[in-house]
């Protein structure tokens, strides 16, 4: 299917280029763009980033300043790891993780704007259209994305990405230094089970689910959603709601 | 329409159910906010007269709760407690109160999912009973009136006796070295509930104003024959007394408690 | 200084019996250092479910004792530690204690828990044995004791959110490990047990099949806090099995893995496993126990077990499993056993190994440290008549590390090592510990109630869901508050303090904390009252926190008007309560033992060796009870010897008054203060004492089975025994039947000894005579614990061991002058004669006849079988509902020598808690009667648990205060209404509910 201007939202911290470079008119020929002027991109929420793929957004791109020229001194920084985290999610979301990415622009480098653009467009529309954008969406999809859009909206993970600069690249609180290997280890951990969590309760909020089912809907081994189930009634996510003969059925609880 | 919550008290022994309580707390598990908790020391201790005047004074539920059976931290507390509600109950229904609207429920120091389940269920069971009667602003004058002399009733020497002995009665022979069945002994208390109540109404309307048989009997929608012979026990006792005679009706009237 | 004795001791393992021990030493005057190498105390039995055979929960019957041991201002706590070094001797140690940083102060940490919540990263629980996760930073149990947070220094990866979201300022990443030296004059070994690794049985499949669990991963899935909520589910998919099977003995009486001793508890618990969780699900569950003897030896076990299989429907198979196999697609398991010969296979969804207890880990090391001797299967080594000794003197050992046992035994024993312990340091008795002085206290019963209210936010635990400011708000405004505020933390130091200062500028007479569960805080607020001067009964607590902000947490509006109704409700009672004295008692510093047998010496001579002047009472004309007729032991002492050894002690000892040839005619008083009176031929004497021991034995049943007392070869085994000897035996071949008189209709229940006692004898048999064949004919064989060596001996040295069944009892005739006896074989399937020479029966040890007679003067209860009931079954076996009354030795239960003496020597400790005070001190809180409206119907008599009610000379209901324990079951029932529970009065109980109903407090 041809796939005429792929639906661009752009996130571009104030400090990068003038409202002229920005609104330059050739833009408008290879995308469909919205953009989003914020005082720092690693002030950006991501869950407005994957809110924005609900949406129906073909790709985001986050255009800040490069790594030592953020005016906030480490937004970037923090918006990078961002991205990290939310291009696992998207593979585990089935959403080309190419979709979303983040763009340093250096005043000394005198990039322009237009040319951004164009290579994320080119690169968008090689994989097509989103199929949260298309009139019939894929619902799965939709479902993974919020799933992942309430991960990242919980503390766990959110924490993880605070705290990854700090442990990785100074010292934790015991002024030992976190490994990278490690951590992202961890952090790979974290992603999954949390996606996985929330692709729970998003199903259990439809109706009362038993491990087996989640197990064939997510495709995983029963035991380890019987473990996820655990730590989410734990946590207060979940609850039983009834037991069908030899098999219970848990139901999600609303907000916590 | 805002939807009606009921307000529940609850009696919950120290070491078992308080701890429950405390377990489902520490858990986080949530439930309705309709109970308010008293402590006790043990389940034996909440007396029926305490239960009834939760209800005359607008509880839409009393949860009565307690270690199970054979864990009551001294020793048989609980059991005592079981015997009382059974009790009460029967004072409820006679009083025109839905009995439903007390429940005894035993919850240990481990079963902090169990506590919160019973209460989450009896706050769904008492949003189906709807408020209770006596809950209102303006209360339903004759069921008020009613729970009072179950109150009365429940402190009466005969029931509080008879609920005492049901142990011993029950699992032992008494004075005469026979035993009872439970099944007699049930027939008994159902008898001796009946009749206090009824009593304790006439005492209690008797209270306001001297009154003849006739007309308590209308008033209780009850047999002259049993009127009369319940005020030859009230009089007998002490409590009543002849106040004038009216035509040919004598008039009778409550006398304060000695 | 240097060889004087110290009057503290220290304990090793905070386990139930590491707990008891402490708390019965810290309560006789003596300093304890308790410390265990978990971060909270509590041990294996916090991790269970139920316990047998009572099926009480067992978090319920525990949690009291180890906030107890957590309170009691003599007993210091140290957790996370372990012993380096140990120096000195008996009477005057210096031990070394490694302490193992928890990266939390426990001084600031007050158990909120927001930590926990807020830890991102989750690591596998080990308290409930992997089966689900919890966080970095966790407490292992929420009951636990010390309430302190720990970091799990291998899961965290120092991100620093604990810190910052601590309001409290307790995480200290910085904190290291810890070394103390600590002067101690005996210590005591609780070490404990581990379980068995079944991964060493590979046959069974764990650790490769999922739904393959041990016994303790079952006991966390059947409890209500454990992993699953207390519903039973298959790990591999979070199903409810249908079927279960239990495999006994995994890696216990196992030659091949070197473990043949049994672990005495498997059998009863996974009866108790197998009962519960058919309680547990919803729908039918079939479970199966497969067993080689089931071992329920112990008070009402075989009671127990028939109604598992009668009533609960639980299967038993008498089979040692060969080995489980898994079907890959279902997860269920195959089960091959052999049954009567014929190998079986049967598919189960759930597999239950019954895994034995091995040596506390690390044990070479304990031992080397401490220079204390192991048992070949390192346990600790001990002897029959000194089973609480170790090898080394001032060094004693309980629980299971002497050797696999239960929980009362443990209990039981527990104390009979802190007697021990304190034998050795009697000296020292108060020097230790500290005693707090207090201010005068300030009468307010003339002042109008002035009260003061102290919300507390508890960080955000509450004042994150409920607007404290506006509770506080609303405080203000209820009658006779004069003052109310919100705190950060209201248990925090500072804050008492604060409420000090409250308490003086405003002249307040009241106080109210709205905060967490007064079950764990109450006692902290008393003490700031009563350091302020004022009564301690003048106080209230409002849950706001477990009951209002961490389970409405979605409702906060709502939450918020709850908690001012909790705390309006608390105001209510507030303005009613009074201040209460603690009844106290003197004590005369005497006890009273009835039974002159080695319980009763044991008990005379601890008690004794502890200062204590004993009157040691005996029907009998002679000392020695049942002893007298022991003349060998599956051992190697001397019964003889030692009984003459231990009745010398007892008659050298000055502090012993001895009364052979008498009898107990009256018995009144109470604890601390009772007067008996005691008859020798026709003179009586009076006795004043403190407490009383119940020390009366047990007695030999005498058989009408199987032609006793009609053919001369038919003996019972203590006959036997003296034959054996006195060196009168002399038969080719012996029969033994066994549980003749027990285990039947009239007495369900097993006698425990016997089969030691049969095997006893056949050792000796075979011994003086190889040649002599014996056949034992049994239903199960009950060698517990190490016991089970002489078994496999016997077995090894050609005793035939013939098992029959209820169906199948062996018959006896006499024919022609011929013995005959015809025993089922059950493989053979057929009735196979022997001729013996000697028949001798195994009977069980019954009650003695006047126990009914002793009970009622004492007042204390019986067992359905006759033997005396304790106060609880679980953990207090020795002591009787009644305070100052305890008991010990067969009058409990039939039970060999050494645990005889454990507990004789646990009951000296209990009765010396109370001989060791001047005066009794006890809960305020109790029944008060009120003389003109009682009319002396004695229905509270009746209902009073702990005979704390009498009438007195007017005929009038008397509260004996130092007995009653506040339950107010008496009131409630009262058919005057004359008794008041005070702190917990009628008046009080409504105006709490009506200010709650009404929406205000009325003046």
């Amino acid at each position: 299917m041809s796939f005429g201007k792929p639906k661009i939202v752009c996130f571009v911290c104030n400090w990068a280029f003038t409202e002229q470079e920005l609104a330059v008119s050739r833009i408008r020929k290879v995308a469909d763009m919205s953009v989003v002027r914020v005082m720092c991109v690693g002030r950006i929420d991501p869950v407005i980033m994957l809110e924005t793929f609900i949406k129906g957004a073909d790709g985001v791109l986050l255009v800040g300043c490069a790594p030592p020229d953020c005016h906030f001194v480490e937004g970037n920084v923090y918006a990078e790891l961002t991205v990290k985290v939310l291009k696992k999610l998207l593979v585990l979301a089935d959403l080309e993780p190419e979709r979303l990415e983040v763009r340093w622009v250096s005043p000394v480098e005198e990039v322009r704007f237009t040319g951004i653009i164009e290579d994320f467009a080119k690169q968008l529309k090689k994989l097509g259209p989103s199929p949260l954008a298309k009139e019939k969406y894929d619902v799965n999809i939709l479902e993974d994305v919020s799933a992942a859009k309430n991960a990242v909206a919980d503390f766990r993970l959110r924490a993880l990405i605070g705290k990854e600069k700090e442990l990785t690249r100074s010292v934790n609180a015991y002024g030992e230094r976190i490994s990278q290997i490690e951590f992202n280890a961890l952090l790979d951990e974290v992603v999954k089970a949390e996606f996985i969590r929330h692709k729970i309760l998003v199903l259990a909020r439809k109706k009362p689910f038993s491990v087996r089912e989640l197990a064939e809907v997510l495709n995983i081994k029963p035991a380890v959603v019987l473990r996820h189930i655990l730590n989410m009634r734990r946590k207060g996510m979940i609850a039983l709601a009834n037991i069908d003969g030899a098999t219970p059925l848990y139901e999600a609880l609303e907000v916590r | 329409m805002v939807e009606f919550e009921p307000k529940i008290i609850g009696f919950l022994c120290n070491w078992c159910s308080y701890a429950g309580a405390d377990l489902a707390g520490v858990s986080r598990i949530q439930y309705p906010p309709n109970i308010r908790v008293i402590r006790v020391m043990c389940s034996g201790r909440v007396d029926p007269v305490i239960v009834l005047e939760m209800f005359a004074n607008g509880a839409d539920g009393v949860m009565v709760m307690g270690c199970h059976p054979g864990e009551c931290h001294y020793l048989e507390g609980n059991l005592y407690a079981e015997w009382r509600i059974k009790m009460l109950k029967k004072l409820m229904a006679c009083a025109g109160l839905e009995p439903e609207r007390l429940r005894l429920e035993w919850v240990s120091a481990a079963e902090g999912s169990r506590f919160a389940n019973m209460v989450k269920d009896f706050t769904n069971q008492l949003k189906g009973l709807g408020p209770s009667p006596l809950a209102s602003e303006k209360p339903d004058e004759t069921i008020l009136a009613s729970i009072r002399a179950a109150e009365r009733a429940a402190g009466t020497s005969r029931l509080r006796t008879l609920v005492g002995r049901e142990k011993e009665l029950a699992e032992e022979e008494n004075v005469y070295g026979e035993k009872v069945t439970q099944e007699e002994f049930d027939k008994l208390m159902d008898e001796s509930v009946k009749e206090e109540h009824l009593r304790s109404r006439i005492y209690l309307l008797t209270k306001d104003k001297s009154m003849s048989v006739k007309e308590l009997a209308k008033h209780l929608s009850v047999d002259t024959r049993v009127v009369l012979r319940h005020i030859v026990v009230l009089r007998r006792k002490g409590l009543l007394a002849m106040d004038r005679i009216e035509g040919i009706s004598p008039l009778y009237v409550a006398l304060e408690a000695r | 200084m240097a060889d004087g004795k110290i009057g503290a001791v220290l304990v090793v393992g905070g386990g139930v019996a590491g707990v008891q021990a402490a708390l019965d030493i810290a309560d006789s005057g003596f300093k304890v250092y308790l410390i265990d190498r978990a971060p909270s105390i509590g041990g294996v039995m916090a991790q269970l479910d139920k316990t047998f055979p009572t099926n009480d929960c067992s978090m319920c019957i525990l949690a009291p004792k180890l906030v107890e041991a957590g309170r009691q201002p003599n007993i210091t706590l140290i957790t996370n530690a372990e012993v380096t070094e140990l120096s000195g001797k008996a009477g005057n140690f210096e031990v070394r204690i490694r302490k193992q940083s928890r990266y939390i102060n426990e001084e600031k940490c007050n158990g909120c828990g927001l930590c926990a919540q807020k830890c991102p990263v989750e690591a596998v629980d080990a308290y409930n044995r992997g089966l689900n996760d919890r966080s970095a930073i966790y407490i292992e149990y929420p009951q636990a004791v010390p309430l302190k947070y720990m970091i799990d220094r291998e899961k965290c990866i120092g991100c620093g959110i604990c810190q910052e979201i601590c309001r409290a300022e307790a995480v200290e990443y910085e904190q290291e490990d810890t070394e103390t030296t600590l002067k101690i004059g005996s210590i005591i070994l609780a070490p404990g047990f581990t379980s068995f690794d079944p991964r060493l049985k590979t046959e069974y499949g764990y650790g490769r099949f999922q739904n393959v669990v041990t016994s303790i991963e079952f006991e966390r899935i059947l409890n209500a806090s454990g992993p699953y909520g207390g519903l039973i589910l298959r790990p591999s998919e979070g199903e409810i099995p249908r079927k279960i099977a239990f495999i006994q003995c995994v890696g216990s009486r196992d030659a091949q893995l070197g473990n043949n001793y049994c672990s005495a508890a498997c059998c009863m618990y996974s009866i108790k496993e197998a009962i519960i969780a058919k309680e547990h699900v919803p729908i039918e569950l079939e479970c199966t126990i497969f067993y080689m003897d089931i071992r329920a030896y112990g008070k009402e076990f075989d009671a127990y077990y028939n109604r598992a299989m009668e009533e609960h429907g639980v299967r038993f198979v008498r089979s040692r499993v060969a080995d489980v196999g898994e079907d890959p697609l279902t997860s269920n398991l195959f089960v091959h056993y052999v049954e009567d010969g014929e190998p079986k296979t049967e598919e189960f969804g759930m597999v239950v190994l019954s895994v034995g207890m091995r040596p506390p880990e690390n044990v070479e090391k304990l031992a080397e440290v401490l220079g204390i001797g192991l048992n070949r299967y390192e346990f600790c080594q001990t002897d029959t008549f000194s089973p609480i000794e170790t090898s080394k003197p001032g060094i004693f050992v309980c629980g299971a590390f002497a050797a696999p046992k239960d929980i009362p035994e443990s209990v039981a024993q527990a104390s009979g090592a802190a007697a021990k312990a304190i034998a050795v340091i009697a000296s020292e008795r108060g020097k230790l510990i500290t005693v707090k002085e207090y201010p005068p206290e300030r009468d307010v019963s003339r002042e109008e109630p002035r009260i003061g209210v102290f919300i507390c936010h508890c960080g955000i635990n509450i004042g994150g869901i409920v607007n404290v400011p506006e509770v506080v708000e609303h405080a203000k405004k209820l009658p006779d508050v004069v003052y109310a505020e919100e705190n950060l933390y209201t248990c925090s130091q500072d804050t008492q303090v604060r409420i000090r200062e409250k308490i003086r500028e405003l002249n307040l007479n009241r106080v109210i904390v709205g905060a967490c569960t007064p079950r764990t805080h109450e006692p902290l607020f008393r003490e700031t009252l009563r350091e302020q001067g004022l009564n301690t009964y003048l106080f209230e607590m409002a849950n706001i926190r477990d009951q209002c902000s961490w389970v409405h947490m979605h409702e906060p509006e709502r939450a918020t008007e709850k908690a001012k109704d909790l705390v309006r409700s608390v105001v209510a009672k507030a303005r009613l309560l009074e201040p209460l004295k603690k009844p106290v008692t003197s004590v005369i510093p005497v006890g009273l033992v009835i039974g002159g047998g080695v319980s009763g010496m044991t008990t005379a001579l601890e008690l004794a060796r502890q200062g204590f002047e004993v009157h040691l009472v005996e029907r009998a004309k002679e000392l020695g009870g049942h002893l007298r007729h022991i003349y060998y032991l599956l051992g190697s002492e001397n019964p003889q010897e030692m009984l003459r050894s231990i009745i010398e002690d007892v008659s050298e000892n000055e502090r012993i008054h001895v009364h052979l040839n008498t009898a107990i005619v009256d018995v009144k008083g109470y604890v601390g203060n009772f007067t008996t009176i005691i008859r020798s031929g026709g003179n009586e004497k009076q006795i004043e004492h403190g407490i009383i021991v119940v020390a009366t034995g047990a007695t030999e049943y005498e058989p009408t089975e199987y032609l006793y007392g009609i053919d001369s070869r038919v003996l019972t085994q203590r006959e036997l025994e003296e034959r054996l000897a006195k060196g009168q035996f002399n038969a080719k071949t012996v029969v033994m039947i066994q549980c003749v008189g027990s285990r039947n209709e009239e007495r369900p229940n097993c006698s425990r000894i016997c089969c030691s006692q049969a095997i006893k004898n056949a050792l000796k048999i075979k011994e003086l005579s190889p040649e002599t064949e014996v056949y034992v004919l049994y239903k199960d064989i009950r060698t517990y614990g190490f016991k089970e060596d002489y078994y496999r001996e016997a077995a090894d040295k050609g005793v035939l061991f013939i098992r029959y069944d209820d169906e199948h009892k062996p018959r006896v005739t006499r024919e022609n002058g011929k013995l005959m006896v015809l025993a089922w074989a059950p493989i053979l399937k057929t009735w196979v004669p022997v001729e013996p020479d000697i028949l001798a029966l195994s009977v069980p040890a019954v009650p003695n006849a006047n126990n009914e007679h002793l009970a009622r003067m004492l007042k204390v209860p019986l067992t359905k079988d006759g033997f005396f009931l304790e106060a609880h079954m679980k953990l207090r076996p020795l002591d009787f509902a009644t305070d100052g009354i305890f008991l010990c030795g067969l009058a409990h239960w039939p039970k060999p020598i050494e645990e005889s003496i454990s507990q004789a020597c646990g009951a000296a400790t209990r009765a010396a808690t109370i001989l060791s005070k001047k005066t009794l001190e006890v809960e305020g809180i109790v029944a008060h009667v009120d003389e003109d409206l009682c009319v002396g119907c004695g229905l509270c008599i009746t209902l009073c648990p702990y005979s704390a009610i009498e009438k007195d000379e007017t005929g009038i209901a008397r509260v004996q205060e130092v007995l009653c324990k506040g339950c107010g079951t008496c009131g409630a029932s009262c058919p005057k209404r004359a008794i008041t529970m005070q702190q917990f009065t009628d008046a009080q109980i409504v105006a709490q509910g009506l200010a709650v109903l009404r929406g205000v407090v009325h003046g």
